[in-house]
């Protein structure tokens, strides 16, 4: 009896080569398992048409120059600056948004889960928060001011642009 | 060696399941583990038991959530009990498995042959505190809310896939009815299963490596882990002791103290100050310090990398069966946590004025001068203390000891801060 040939190993390299592409394609499925499921569980931004969020907030008289009046419906606060120009701040904290109240006498917007501040114009004065309050568009159409609490806008600070004015 | 003499009875089959025949003797005093493993496997019995009974009152969506928890605790009768024993059972559950992993720290159990143990311990923590603040979400109420929007707003901070996670999380851009459902869901299914085949793994690890770490000198040459005794009745009764008194700990929580529950969510006013519950306090103050993508993103993984990483760290000495390693292990440690005590402390107290004033550092961006460097100081901090270590004598093992221990009492330090020392605006106020 002759003893059998010994079977030739694979190339150590070819076998290397599949379970290395082995590892590589398990890789990729749980990846594309993955973004299924996010993909499943994270809807499109949609959103709310056009005017469905209009928030009339009252004729211009109503608001004197330097005051803030919160809108707690429409989850903003109609800013009127010394100048007359008005702004519409949404009340939620850019840093991981709680909504802010409105501190009268020292005319700041603090945070209170992290203690950011922001002034009346929506700038950060201390952080966590890295960016201004957010601005929804402020309409004045015959004397009346209407936000669209559908469009919000972020900015990284204030800008005399954002200022809608008579 | 002592046989049981009789056949086991059917309740001791079911146990020699768990545990062996026979177990050292050396095993059984308590203050070698505190049965801390087995008071969360009782607590999770009691909150799967409680948690059953809830789950035929509750409304899982926005509109009638908060009225069934309101009428579970007003109207049906022992409902408040019930309630208030899930929540307690909850609470003692994130802190007996911290308790408990610092137990198998302290005593080596994250060293070979446990290594990977370790990191199913560290995985079993991280699924009992998700399915702490899942629970949370579910009242509906103003606490519930606010933590909520809280902890998926961190997610927004992820590079890149920030915004889809955060969407995910929440189910569209906003905490709504959506979140509740993604919550809800993993709350009573998900992670309870998870919890639940990996707590059997958990089970299944520690037999296979022959039960817990054995003192230093149980043994001798001929029977190195000392004589045996039969488990059951030696080890079962006293677990059946054990058992008890955490339940009745938990009923006399629930019979004196209510669960809190506030007035229904309300999205245009967050309660101040917002607070997370006390096994998230240390985060949240970290966030006030921190420049959001440090704070919500790094930091977090940072603490999590570390406790996976410390059975690398510590090479692969065996345990050598003494609390802290040895009392020289155990002086370094404490030297650590001293001085993180007081650092940390008073880190909170000067960053309070400066936080508040004109930036140092102008010239470097924010997410660099309240982030990044913070951070690297810190991890320079944790280098030091274990290079102190090893100058002092330390072994490897008590060195990354000193270092992890700076690490915690830091945490324990901030939350401390964070539960007691914060009040309306999150300003720094006495208790």
């Amino acid at each position: 009896m002759t003893a059998p040939p010994a079977i030739e190993p694979a190339a150590p390299a070819r076998r290397d080569f599949l379970g290395k592409l082995g590892t590589g394609l398990g890789i990729l499925a749980a990846a594309e398992l993955l973004a299924v499921v996010v993909a499943y569980l994270a809807p499109g931004k949609g959103g709310a048409g056009r005017g469905a969020g209009l928030v009339v907030a009252g004729p211009v008289g109503e608001f004197t120059p330097a005051s803030v009046r919160a809108f707690p419906g429409g989850q903003f606060y109609l800013v009127r600056l010394a100048d007359g120009g008005f702004l519409a701040l949404s009340s939620r904290c850019t840093h991981l948004g709680c909504t802010v109240p409105w501190n009268e006498e020292q005319r700041t917007f603090p945070c209170p889960c992290h203690a950011s501040t922001f002034d009346e114009k929506g700038d950060v004065l201390s952080p966590p928060a890295t960016r201004a309050l957010d601005l929804f568009p402020v309409v004045i159409e015959g004397g009346i001011v209407k936000v669209d609490t559908s469009r919000r806008i972020s900015r990284a600070r204030f800008e005399p642009g954002q200022v809608v004015h008579l | 060696m002592p046989e049981p003499s009789r056949k086991p009875s059917g309740f001791a089959n079911l146990v020699l399941h768990l545990h062996p025949k026979l177990v050292p003797a050396a095993a059984l005093p308590l203050p070698l583990t505190f049965g801390l493993g087995g008071a969360s496997a009782v607590l999770f019995l009691v909150l799967a038991v409680t948690g059953a009974l809830l789950l035929v009152v509750y409304g899982p969506s926005p509109e009638r959530a908060h009225g069934t928890v309101a009428r579970l605790v007003d109207e049906i009768p022992f409902g408040a009990l019930v309630r208030n024993a899930h929540h307690w059972a909850a609470n003692g559950l994130v802190l007996v498995c911290g308790l408990h992993l610092l137990r198998v720290f302290y005593r080596g159990g994250h060293l070979p042959p446990r290594k990977g143990n370790w990191f199913v311990g560290v995985a079993l923590l991280l699924l009992v505190v998700g399915c702490a603040f899942t629970g949370y979400l579910l009242p509906w109420d103003q606490l519930a809310f606010w933590a909520v929007t809280i902890a998926t707003g961190m997610l927004e901070y992820v590079p890149l896939a920030g915004d889809v996670l955060l969407r995910a999380a929440r189910g569209g851009a906003e905490v709504g009815p959506a979140t509740l459902a993604r919550f809800f869901v993993l709350h009573v299914a998900i992670l309870p299963v998870a919890l639940l085949l990996l707590l059997a793994f958990h089970f299944w690890l520690v037999r296979k490596v022959g039960g817990v770490i054995l003192p230093a000198g149980a043994g001798d040459r001929a029977a190195p882990r000392g004589p045996l005794v039969p488990t059951s009745p030696d080890l079962t009764q006293r677990e059946g002791a054990a058992a008890l008194v955490v339940l009745a700990a938990v009923m006399l929580l629930a019979a004196l103290w209510n669960a809190p529950l506030l007035a229904q969510a309300n999205p245009g006013l967050s309660p101040n100050p917002a607070k997370a519950p006390w096994y998230f306090m240390g985060l949240q103050e970290l966030l006030v310090h921190l420049h959001p993508a440090s704070g919500a993103v790094a930091a977090p993984l940072l603490g999590l990398g570390m406790l996976l990483a410390l059975p690398a760290l510590s090479g692969a000495e065996p345990p050598t069966g003494r609390w802290f390693g040895s009392p020289r292990g155990a002086r370094h440690a404490l030297v650590a946590a001293l001085l993180a005590a007081a650092l940390t402390f008073a880190a909170v107290l000067a960053n309070e004025p400066l936080r508040r004033g004109k930036p140092w550092l102008p010239a470097l961006p924010p997410a660099v001068r309240n982030g990044v460097l913070p951070l690297a100081v810190l991890a320079l901090v944790l280098g030091l203390v274990s290079w102190l270590s090893r100058r002092r004598g330390g072994t490897r093992q008590e060195a990354v000891q000193a270092a992890f221990t700076f690490a915690l009492a830091s945490f324990a330090v901030l939350t401390l801060v964070g539960v007691f020392l914060r009040g309306p605006g999150m300003a720094l106020v006495l208790p």
